[in-house]
């Protein structure tokens, strides 16, 4: 199973092209799907849709494949409007999430059948297929039938009859949704080298944070048919621009509150804690929710004075679970719930349920988000 | 091996309630199916006089030019009977499967229409309507001057045959159709390929373990039927040969066991040959966020295109009962495409005459069916929630009825309680009414015990526990637990058996010895031996399709209220 994609001269010659979503829109009858999606994957790019089950991320990658028909929009791969092609003209290879592996042709029929599509001479289709085969390390199973490989064998399988083709952009469906989770770590390394060696533009839609973070360049985070953010994973968690992108990657505590201005500036003032200093871009009276990661928070075992720019929560442990490197604490602050991770040593004790405890936070890790 | 390897504990662990309710069951089994069909196999290499093993009889049936003309009429009205079905199957499975088309509900009814109506009581509609002086050659020799041979000889059985069983293709078809993956046919699209091609290189052959499965289905239903050719006056088919010689020159001629023992050899090769087809070809690709293929929406023109093909097999499959309905009101009805005048005499005469043609089908029917799942739950149970060895050969000897003719099934039974008499009246066992019932339910055991384990299946057997677990006895569990959540499928195992046994003629027309003790199948097809008894026969072959559809009918309602109950939708 321990494989890495060898060197090949497949796809040597690839020229990577971007893609282009313009004010897309589109309804299931009166059923708003996507909304006014507009994106801009760069060549060569590994980009992921991220969302929950639902958001459109699905429909938004079947709208490239050409699966979909947005009422409104355009799809631009390199300078071609691609709109309104046919599936079968638009050059974009996919992988579907379950394969779709045709149970009644070999692997070797599978991953030659596009290239046969497209009328190309056999001896030539037999040298790439090789080419294909070999570079998901399946040489050796290209007679058997899809029903005789395992889940990870079948995913190259599916890998080799995409990019065979040569496409322009590679969509990639879910396709480490049916693995288990050994494999699906391995194979999503093992997706990120054949991305890089092939330099394909590479779309891939997942339901999974830790998919999306570990692999991608960057990752539209969508939600209700709209795109919520795009960016790096690492501004995503760092930088969210809202409460659903604060909560889809990572745990985020959301405290409610108000924006009270003093003269000098503002603060988020709310019941349980001390106010927190908020940028000057934040006016008084503006209405929205703070937010922080477990870590900003440290717990203070003295009654001493917060430390330098940091507010202080006080508040009642409702309960904790033990995680083994650290632990996290469950605190009603004010009637509001926050969670505290709290690096665990062996011999450390662990804080009661119901006793009380104090917080600090680092008020400049704390963003004020308006929705 | 196996049975020395038996250790005391397995023994022990048989407990003596469901051994001896399995032992009653293969001892029904075995002197209803396994018996009379072994007999004919015997008898058909037994030589006549001395008893001695032989081959003389099949020998002479190799050199019979009757007999082997015979075969190849069975064979090729079977091969083409497929031929006809897929051509009328094919496009309403591939419009349904592939298109947005409003006219799913009428290709959906298309389906059930057929099965209503047994082959043979449509025969005679059919004669009239496409006959050489039908209706429609009338029509088309007074308009345009010529004639098409519809019912001529062979056509006319495969005609009928075709009209009534291309149900079987276009459900199996469409099921295996809807069961493809969509991404099966999107990826292909995306790799390229669209039209027809995509069609032949990856819709077909996936959907092809289906169209096989529909396909030998109706070769086997085709080959052994017998009251089509019978009523069609077609008599050098293997079904009808066999019932003659029987009928004709009696018990004692080897014959016709020669030409069951082909008739099983035929039955038991398409089967085969349908299990090679599909052996390793498991299909079934839908998984999760699939579901069936991608549906286009259909331009102007092949909209109408659409709706002429679908209206056409419509009034196709519709023409046995728009006959039949005019046949049983018509006064006279010859060399004209309508009848002269309308009566209501017909169903008068039916009443008057053969009220017991009725009442006798009811209650065989009735008893059959109840039998069938009586029998059929019980070896739901013994296989799929007892230890008990050797079950599983109960579930096999069940469906080996499958392959067993008709016809066979009665010689067999006329061969081995011929020479029983009845007690008090002296007469042979096998005129005793309730022989006819058990054929019946030996015809129909099949169909009803997969519709008992389907149900069971469905039944987790966590409920079960759960009462064993309140103190109650495995009697009391499968009275008040598992009957009772089967009773959905149980009930539409009984309306199937007992429709379809209603009009059951092959087994029953050799078995019928008295008027008086004959079910409904057996008079209509007396009264259609003459022009005179066609109108009434009509009206009774009307009453037949009432009870055969009001039967489907309530099987279907009974099956969408358990689905609705369990909370599937669809």
């Amino acid at each position: 199973m321990n494989h890495q994609f060898s060197p090949t001269a497949l796809g040597a010659d690839l020229q990577s092209v971007g893609v282009r979503i313009d004010g897309v829109n589109l309804f299931y009858g009166s059923n708003h799907v996507l909304k006014d999606v507009n994106l801009d994957i760069r060549p060569g790019e590994f980009f992921a849709f991220l969302g929950p089950s639902g958001c459109g991320k699905t429909t938004l990658l079947r709208l490239i494949a050409g699966f979909n028909t947005a009422q409104r929009g355009l799809v631009r791969i390199g300078d071609r409007d691609i709109s309104a092609l046919p599936p079968h003209k638009r050059d974009v290879g996919m992988v579907f999430q379950s394969y779709a592996l045709w149970p009644h042709m070999t692997v070797r029929r599978n991953v030659a059948f596009g290239l046969e599509e497209r009328r190309i001479p056999r001896a030539e289709v037999e040298r790439r297929v090789d080419a294909a085969l070999d570079l998901v390390g399946l040489k050796h199973l290209a007679d058997r039938r899809p029903s005789q490989l395992s889940g990870g064998q079948q995913q190259r399988v599916a890998l080799a009859r995409t990019v065979v083709i040569e496409p322009k952009v590679l969509l990639l469906d879910e396709p480490l949704s049916n693995l288990d989770a050994k494999l699906r770590v391995q194979m999503r390394q093992e997706l990120l080298s054949l991305q890089r060696k092939l330099g394909l533009t590479t779309i891939f839609v997942t339901h999974d944070q830790e998919e999306a973070n570990t692999i991608c360049d960057r990752i539209a985070v969508m939600d209700d048919g709209r795109v919520q953010q795009v960016g790096s994973p690492q501004e995503l968690y760092d930088h969210p621009a809202n409460l659903f992108v604060a909560g889809f990657l990572g745990t985020a505590n959301v405290l409610d509150g108000e924006v009270r201005g003093d003269g000098t500036g503002t603060a988020f003032v709310g019941k349980g804690f001390t106010p927190v200093p908020l940028p000057r871009t934040v006016e008084a009276g503006s209405v929205g929710k703070l937010m922080f990661r477990p870590q900003n928070l440290t717990i203070r075992q003295d009654d001493g004075e917060p430390r330098p720019g940091c507010a202080r929560l006080t508040g009642r442990i409702t309960h904790r679970e033990f995680l083994g490197a650290s632990i996290r604490y469950a605190v009603d602050i004010g009637g509001q719930q926050v969670q505290v991770d709290a690096p665990h040593q062996a011999g450390d004790p662990l804080l009661a349920p119901d006793s009380p405890i104090t917080l600090d936070l680092a008020a400049d890790k704390a963003r004020f988000l308006r929705r | 091996m196996t049975s020395l390897a038996l250790s005391r504990e397995s023994i022990a662990r048989v407990r003596p309630g469901p051994a001896a309710v399995a032992a009653l069951i293969a001892l029904f089994l075995l002197l209803f199916l396994v018996v009379p069909v072994v007999q004919v196999i015997f008898v058909a290499f037994q030589d006549k006089t001395t008893g001695a093993f032989t081959l003389v009889n099949f020998a002479d049936f190799f050199r019979n030019d009757l007999f082997m003309r015979s075969f190849w009429n069975s064979f090729y009205v079977s091969a083409m009977s497929v031929v006809v079905a897929s051509a009328l199957a094919l496009p309403l499975a591939y419009l349904t499967t592939r298109f947005e088309f409003r006219g799913a509900v009428l290709i959906q009814s298309l389906g059930v229409i057929p099965l209503i109506m047994p082959p043979f009581i449509g025969a005679v509609a059919m004669q009239l309507l496409f006959g050489r002086n039908g209706t429609v050659n009338l029509l088309l020799r007074d308009h345009f001057g010529f004639s098409i041979p519809f019912m001529e000889g062979l056509n006319g059985v495969i005609f009928v045959q075709s009209i009534h069983y291309f149900p079987f293709i276009l459900i199996n078809l469409s099921a295996s159709l809807k069961n493809i993956d969509r991404a099966m046919e999107e990826s292909a699209q995306n790799l390229g390929c669209h039209g027809f091609r995509l069609f032949r290189r990856i819709v077909f052959p996936l959907a092809m373990p289906g169209y096989v499965a529909g396909a030998s289905l109706v070769f086997i239903k085709v080959f052994d039927d017998l009251g089509t050719p019978l009523l069609l006056n077609v008599s050098d088919m293997l079904a009808p040969q066999a019932y003659l010689r029987i009928s004709s020159i009696g018990i004692a001629d080897p014959m016709g066991y020669v030409i069951s023992v082909v008739l099983i050899v035929c039955s038991l090769l398409a089967l085969w040959v349908s299990a090679l087809a599909m052996r390793g070809k498991d299909y079934a690709t839908v998984q999760r966020g699939g579901g069936g293929l991608a549906r286009r929406r259909m331009k102007p023109l092949e909209l109408v295109a659409a709706y002429t093909v679908v209206l056409l097999i419509l009034m196709l499959v519709l023409a046995p009962h728009i006959g039949l309905s005019l046949l049983s009101f018509a006064t006279i009805w010859s060399f004209s495409p309508f009848p002269d005048a309308f009566t209501m005499k017909h169903y008068h005469t039916v009443f008057v005459e053969s009220g017991q043609y009725i009442t006798n089908t009811l209650l065989y029917a009735s008893l059959a069916a109840a039998l069938d799942v009586v029998i059929g739950t019980a070896i739901a149970y013994l296989v799929l929630r007892t230890k008990l060895p050797g079950r599983q050969w109960l579930d096999y000897a069940a469906m080996a009825a499958l392959a067993v003719p008709g016809v066979v099934l009665g010689i067999g039974y006329l061969r081995s309680f011929y020479g029983i008499p009845m007690p008090f009246s002296g007469q042979p066992l096998s005129s005793f009414w309730l022989i006819l019932v058990f054929a019946l339910a030996i015809r129909r055991l099949p169909y009803a015990l997969r519709a008992c384990t389907a149900a069971l299946q469905q039944v987790s057997s966590s409920l079960e526990e759960a009462a064993e677990n309140l103190a109650a006895t495995k009697l009391r569990t499968l009275g008040r637990i598992v009957v009772p959540l089967m009773s959905g499928g149980i009930l539409a195992g009984f309306v199937t058996s007992f429709a379809t046994a209603a009009v059951e003629l092959s087994a029953t027309i050799m078995l019928v010895q008295s008027q008086s003790d004959a079910p409904l199948a057996y008079g209509l097809y007396v009264y259609m031996q003459s022009a005179a008894g066609r109108g009434p026969g009509a009206a009774l072959g009307v009453f037949a399709v009432v009870i055969v559809g009001l039967g489907t009918y309530l099987s279907h309602v009974i099956i969408e209220r358990g689905r609705r109950e369990r909370g599937q939708e669809r």
